[in-house]
Protein backbone atom coordinates (compact mmCIF):
# COMPACT_ATOMS: atom_id res chain seq x y z
CA UNK A 1 0.00 0.00 0.00
CA UNK A 2 1.39 3.36 -0.97
CA UNK A 3 2.12 5.85 1.75
CA UNK A 4 1.98 9.54 1.04
CA UNK A 5 1.39 12.82 2.76
CA UNK A 6 -1.38 15.15 1.61
CA UNK A 7 -0.21 18.49 0.17
CA UNK A 8 -0.90 21.55 2.28
CA UNK A 9 -2.84 23.58 -0.31
CA UNK A 10 -6.60 22.89 -0.23
CA UNK A 11 -7.00 22.16 -3.96
CA UNK A 12 -4.01 19.78 -3.93
CA UNK A 13 -5.45 17.96 -0.93
CA UNK A 14 -8.84 17.67 -2.59
CA UNK A 15 -7.35 16.40 -5.84
CA UNK A 16 -5.15 13.79 -4.22
CA UNK A 17 -7.83 12.53 -1.84
CA UNK A 18 -10.39 12.49 -4.70
CA UNK A 19 -8.37 9.88 -6.55
CA UNK A 20 -8.40 7.59 -3.52
CA UNK A 21 -11.99 8.44 -2.74
CA UNK A 22 -13.39 7.39 -6.12
CA UNK A 23 -10.94 5.12 -7.91
CA UNK A 24 -10.22 2.87 -4.93
CA UNK A 25 -13.82 2.76 -3.73
CA UNK A 26 -16.20 1.25 -6.30
CA UNK A 27 -19.33 1.92 -4.23
CA UNK A 28 -18.51 5.64 -3.89
CA UNK A 29 -18.19 5.66 -7.67
CA UNK A 30 -21.46 3.72 -8.10
CA UNK A 31 -23.33 6.38 -6.09
CA UNK A 32 -21.54 9.23 -7.89
CA UNK A 33 -20.12 10.64 -4.64
CA UNK A 34 -18.03 13.75 -5.30
CA UNK A 35 -15.42 15.07 -2.89
CA UNK A 36 -15.82 18.85 -3.20
CA UNK A 37 -13.76 20.20 -0.31
CA UNK A 38 -11.01 18.98 2.04
CA UNK A 39 -9.65 20.98 4.96
CA UNK A 40 -7.24 20.24 7.81
CA UNK A 41 -9.78 18.07 9.59
CA UNK A 42 -12.93 18.21 7.52
CA UNK A 43 -14.31 17.01 4.21
CA UNK A 44 -17.39 17.86 2.15
CA UNK A 45 -18.99 15.36 -0.23
CA UNK A 46 -21.99 15.65 -2.57
CA UNK A 47 -24.39 12.79 -3.34
CA UNK A 48 -26.10 13.73 -6.64
CA UNK A 49 -29.77 12.92 -7.03
CA UNK A 50 -30.44 9.77 -9.08
CA UNK A 51 -33.74 7.96 -9.72
CA UNK A 52 -32.17 4.58 -8.85
CA UNK A 53 -31.30 5.79 -5.34
CA UNK A 54 -34.87 6.67 -4.33
CA UNK A 55 -36.10 4.84 -1.23
CA UNK A 56 -39.80 5.59 -1.50
CA UNK A 57 -41.13 5.95 -5.05
CA UNK A 58 -44.12 7.89 -3.74
CA UNK A 59 -41.99 10.70 -2.28
CA UNK A 60 -38.91 10.73 -4.58
CA UNK A 61 -36.58 11.14 -1.59
CA UNK A 62 -33.14 9.48 -1.64
CA UNK A 63 -32.95 6.26 0.40
CA UNK A 64 -31.60 6.23 3.95
CA UNK A 65 -29.01 3.65 2.92
CA UNK A 66 -27.52 6.08 0.40
CA UNK A 67 -27.38 8.75 3.13
CA UNK A 68 -25.58 6.29 5.44
CA UNK A 69 -23.02 5.61 2.72
CA UNK A 70 -22.58 9.35 2.07
CA UNK A 71 -21.94 10.00 5.79
CA UNK A 72 -19.59 7.02 6.20
CA UNK A 73 -17.54 8.06 3.16
CA UNK A 74 -17.41 11.75 4.14
CA UNK A 75 -16.42 10.89 7.71
CA UNK A 76 -13.64 8.59 6.50
CA UNK A 77 -12.30 11.37 4.26
CA UNK A 78 -12.35 13.80 7.23
CA UNK A 79 -10.26 11.32 9.24
CA UNK A 80 -7.68 11.08 6.44
CA UNK A 81 -7.63 14.88 6.20
CA UNK A 82 -6.91 15.11 9.94
CA UNK A 83 -4.23 12.41 9.72
CA UNK A 84 -2.78 14.38 6.81
CA UNK A 85 -1.98 11.38 4.67
CA UNK A 86 -3.14 7.99 3.70
CA UNK A 87 -3.77 5.48 6.45
CA UNK A 88 -6.09 2.50 6.59
CA UNK A 89 -9.10 3.40 8.73
CA UNK A 90 -12.21 1.36 9.46
CA UNK A 91 -15.57 2.50 10.79
CA UNK A 92 -16.28 1.25 14.31
CA UNK A 93 -19.73 2.76 14.70
CA UNK A 94 -21.97 5.37 13.20
CA UNK A 95 -25.10 6.99 14.58
CA UNK A 96 -27.36 8.97 12.28
CA UNK A 97 -30.27 11.15 13.41
CA UNK A 98 -32.80 12.27 10.82
CA UNK A 99 -33.75 15.82 11.77
CA UNK A 100 -36.24 16.78 9.07
CA UNK A 101 -37.72 15.23 5.95
CA UNK A 102 -35.40 15.44 2.92
CA UNK A 103 -36.66 17.28 -0.16
CA UNK A 104 -37.52 15.10 -3.15
CA UNK A 105 -35.29 14.94 -6.23
CA UNK A 106 -32.50 17.00 -4.64
CA UNK A 107 -28.82 16.25 -4.08
CA UNK A 108 -27.44 15.88 -0.56
CA UNK A 109 -24.25 17.45 0.82
CA UNK A 110 -22.41 16.06 3.83
CA UNK A 111 -19.75 17.91 5.81
CA UNK A 112 -17.79 15.87 8.34
CA UNK A 113 -15.27 17.03 10.90
CA UNK A 114 -12.73 14.84 12.68
CA UNK A 115 -12.67 16.74 15.97
CA UNK A 116 -10.41 14.39 17.90
CA UNK A 117 -7.70 11.99 16.82
CA UNK A 118 -5.87 9.68 19.20
CA UNK A 119 -3.20 7.13 18.37
CA UNK A 120 -5.88 4.50 17.64
CA UNK A 121 -9.28 6.17 17.36
CA UNK A 122 -10.75 9.08 15.39
CA UNK A 123 -13.96 10.84 16.49
CA UNK A 124 -16.11 12.42 13.79
CA UNK A 125 -19.32 14.39 13.58
CA UNK A 126 -21.18 15.22 10.40
CA UNK A 127 -24.15 17.18 9.12
CA UNK A 128 -26.11 16.57 5.92
CA UNK A 129 -28.04 19.34 4.15
CA UNK A 130 -29.70 20.12 0.84
CA UNK A 131 -28.33 23.57 0.07
CA UNK A 132 -28.66 25.40 3.38
CA UNK A 133 -26.12 24.19 5.96
CA UNK A 134 -28.21 25.80 8.69
CA UNK A 135 -31.16 23.53 7.88
CA UNK A 136 -29.58 20.06 8.18
CA UNK A 137 -31.67 17.00 7.31
CA UNK A 138 -29.42 14.65 9.27
CA UNK A 139 -26.67 14.73 11.85
CA UNK A 140 -24.21 11.96 12.60
CA UNK A 141 -21.54 10.90 15.02
CA UNK A 142 -18.99 8.18 14.31
CA UNK A 143 -15.82 6.55 15.56
CA UNK A 144 -13.10 5.17 13.33
CA UNK A 145 -10.06 3.06 14.08
CA UNK A 146 -6.66 3.28 12.46
CA UNK A 147 -5.48 -0.16 11.46
CA UNK A 148 -1.78 -0.93 11.27
CA UNK A 149 -0.55 -2.05 7.90
CA UNK B 1 -38.25 1.83 -15.96
CA UNK B 2 -41.74 0.83 -14.85
CA UNK B 3 -43.42 2.46 -11.90
CA UNK B 4 -45.57 0.34 -9.60
CA UNK B 5 -49.13 0.27 -10.78
CA UNK B 6 -50.41 -0.10 -7.22
CA UNK B 7 -49.91 2.49 -4.50
CA UNK B 8 -47.18 1.21 -2.18
CA UNK B 9 -49.58 0.61 0.73
CA UNK B 10 -51.79 -1.63 -1.44
CA UNK B 11 -48.75 -3.48 -2.77
CA UNK B 12 -47.52 -4.08 0.79
CA UNK B 13 -50.95 -5.44 1.80
CA UNK B 14 -50.95 -7.82 -1.17
CA UNK B 15 -47.38 -9.01 -0.64
CA UNK B 16 -48.15 -9.80 3.01
CA UNK B 17 -50.70 -12.30 1.74
CA UNK B 18 -48.93 -13.69 -1.34
CA UNK B 19 -45.33 -13.48 -0.02
CA UNK B 20 -44.20 -12.41 -3.49
CA UNK B 21 -41.55 -10.22 -1.84
CA UNK B 22 -39.81 -9.55 -5.13
CA UNK B 23 -42.75 -7.40 -6.26
CA UNK B 24 -42.16 -5.07 -3.31
CA UNK B 25 -38.36 -4.90 -3.44
CA UNK B 26 -38.53 -4.33 -7.21
CA UNK B 27 -40.94 -1.43 -6.66
CA UNK B 28 -38.33 0.39 -4.55
CA UNK B 29 -35.57 1.73 -6.83
CA UNK B 30 -32.84 1.71 -4.17
CA UNK B 31 -33.33 -1.90 -2.99
CA UNK B 32 -33.31 -3.00 -6.63
CA UNK B 33 -30.10 -1.03 -7.24
CA UNK B 34 -28.46 -2.58 -4.17
CA UNK B 35 -29.61 -6.12 -4.89
CA UNK B 36 -31.46 -6.28 -1.57
CA UNK B 37 -34.25 -8.83 -1.44
CA UNK B 38 -36.56 -10.47 1.08
CA UNK B 39 -36.66 -14.27 1.34
CA UNK B 40 -38.36 -16.93 3.38
CA UNK B 41 -35.71 -19.39 4.51
CA UNK B 42 -36.86 -22.30 6.66
CA UNK B 43 -39.99 -20.38 7.63
CA UNK B 44 -38.06 -17.28 8.64
CA UNK B 45 -38.16 -13.95 6.80
CA UNK B 46 -34.63 -12.71 6.04
CA UNK B 47 -33.06 -10.03 3.87
CA UNK B 48 -30.29 -10.84 1.46
CA UNK B 49 -27.94 -8.40 -0.28
CA UNK B 50 -26.61 -10.21 -3.35
CA UNK B 51 -22.92 -9.56 -3.89
CA UNK B 52 -21.96 -7.30 -6.80
CA UNK B 53 -18.56 -5.64 -7.43
CA UNK B 54 -20.10 -2.15 -7.17
CA UNK B 55 -20.78 -2.76 -3.43
CA UNK B 56 -17.07 -2.83 -2.63
CA UNK B 57 -15.67 -0.08 -0.39
CA UNK B 58 -12.08 -1.27 -0.15
CA UNK B 59 -10.66 -2.75 -3.35
CA UNK B 60 -7.42 -3.88 -1.74
CA UNK B 61 -8.90 -6.24 0.85
CA UNK B 62 -11.50 -6.47 -0.83
CA UNK B 63 -14.34 -5.55 1.56
CA UNK B 64 -17.93 -4.34 1.24
CA UNK B 65 -18.52 -0.60 1.78
CA UNK B 66 -19.70 0.06 5.34
CA UNK B 67 -22.56 2.10 3.92
CA UNK B 68 -23.93 -0.94 2.06
CA UNK B 69 -24.12 -2.85 5.36
CA UNK B 70 -25.95 0.11 6.93
CA UNK B 71 -28.33 0.06 3.95
CA UNK B 72 -29.01 -3.68 4.33
CA UNK B 73 -29.63 -3.35 8.10
CA UNK B 74 -32.01 -0.40 7.64
CA UNK B 75 -33.86 -2.16 4.79
CA UNK B 76 -34.27 -5.32 6.90
CA UNK B 77 -35.79 -3.24 9.71
CA UNK B 78 -38.21 -1.48 7.34
CA UNK B 79 -39.34 -4.72 5.65
CA UNK B 80 -39.83 -6.38 9.06
CA UNK B 81 -42.12 -3.51 10.11
CA UNK B 82 -44.01 -3.47 6.81
CA UNK B 83 -44.46 -7.20 6.31
CA UNK B 84 -44.52 -8.71 9.80
CA UNK B 85 -45.70 -5.90 12.03
CA UNK B 86 -48.44 -4.64 9.70
CA UNK B 87 -47.12 -1.08 9.58
CA UNK B 88 -49.55 0.84 7.39
CA UNK B 89 -47.16 3.41 5.97
CA UNK B 90 -43.48 3.23 5.13
CA UNK B 91 -41.87 3.74 8.56
CA UNK B 92 -39.71 6.85 8.85
CA UNK B 93 -36.31 6.33 10.38
CA UNK B 94 -35.61 8.74 13.24
CA UNK B 95 -32.29 7.37 14.35
CA UNK B 96 -29.99 4.57 13.21
CA UNK B 97 -26.88 3.32 15.01
CA UNK B 98 -24.63 0.81 13.28
CA UNK B 99 -21.78 -1.17 14.84
CA UNK B 100 -19.28 -2.53 12.32
CA UNK B 101 -17.96 -5.79 13.75
CA UNK B 102 -16.02 -7.52 10.96
CA UNK B 103 -15.16 -6.61 7.40
CA UNK B 104 -17.69 -7.76 4.81
CA UNK B 105 -16.29 -10.26 2.34
CA UNK B 106 -17.23 -10.04 -1.37
CA UNK B 107 -20.18 -12.43 -1.07
CA UNK B 108 -23.90 -12.42 -0.25
CA UNK B 109 -24.85 -10.88 3.10
CA UNK B 110 -27.93 -11.73 5.18
CA UNK B 111 -29.83 -9.71 7.77
CA UNK B 112 -32.54 -10.43 10.30
CA UNK B 113 -34.51 -7.75 12.14
CA UNK B 114 -36.16 -8.10 15.53
CA UNK B 115 -38.77 -5.62 16.70
CA UNK B 116 -37.92 -4.98 20.33
CA UNK B 117 -40.86 -2.68 20.96
CA UNK B 118 -43.71 -1.50 18.82
CA UNK B 119 -45.98 1.23 20.05
CA UNK B 120 -48.61 3.19 18.21
CA UNK B 121 -46.19 5.86 17.00
CA UNK B 122 -42.70 4.51 17.54
CA UNK B 123 -40.96 1.20 16.94
CA UNK B 124 -37.53 0.10 18.19
CA UNK B 125 -35.78 -2.49 16.03
CA UNK B 126 -32.54 -4.44 16.34
CA UNK B 127 -30.87 -5.97 13.29
CA UNK B 128 -27.89 -8.23 12.69
CA UNK B 129 -26.05 -8.98 9.44
CA UNK B 130 -23.86 -11.99 8.75
CA UNK B 131 -22.27 -13.93 5.89
CA UNK B 132 -21.08 -17.55 6.35
CA UNK B 133 -21.75 -17.91 10.04
CA UNK B 134 -24.80 -16.43 11.71
CA UNK B 135 -23.12 -16.61 15.12
CA UNK B 136 -20.38 -14.27 13.85
CA UNK B 137 -22.27 -11.13 12.76
CA UNK B 138 -20.37 -8.63 10.60
CA UNK B 139 -22.57 -5.65 11.56
CA UNK B 140 -25.45 -4.87 13.88
CA UNK B 141 -27.78 -1.93 14.29
CA UNK B 142 -30.53 -0.51 16.38
CA UNK B 143 -33.01 1.88 14.89
CA UNK B 144 -35.97 3.97 15.93
CA UNK B 145 -38.84 4.50 13.50
CA UNK B 146 -41.88 6.77 13.45
CA UNK B 147 -44.87 4.74 12.35
CA UNK B 148 -47.38 7.53 11.86
CA UNK B 149 -47.75 11.26 12.09
CA UNK B 150 -48.85 12.33 15.59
Amino acid sequence: MSHFTLPSDPEGRREQLSVLFSDAVPHNLALGLRLVDVGDAHATVVLPYADVLVGNPETGVLAGGAVTTLIDATSGAAVLARIGGFSAVVTLDLRIDYLRPALPRRELTARAECYKLTRMVAFVRALVHQGDPHQPVASAQGTFMRVEE
Amino acid sequence: MSTPTLPLADLVREVRQTREYRRLTDAIPYTRFMGIGVENLAGEMLCRMAYAPRLIGNSLLPALHGGTLGALLESAAIFELLLQAQAERVPKVVSLTVDFLRSGKPQDTFAKALITRQGRRVANVRVEAWQDDRTRPIASAHAIFLLAEP
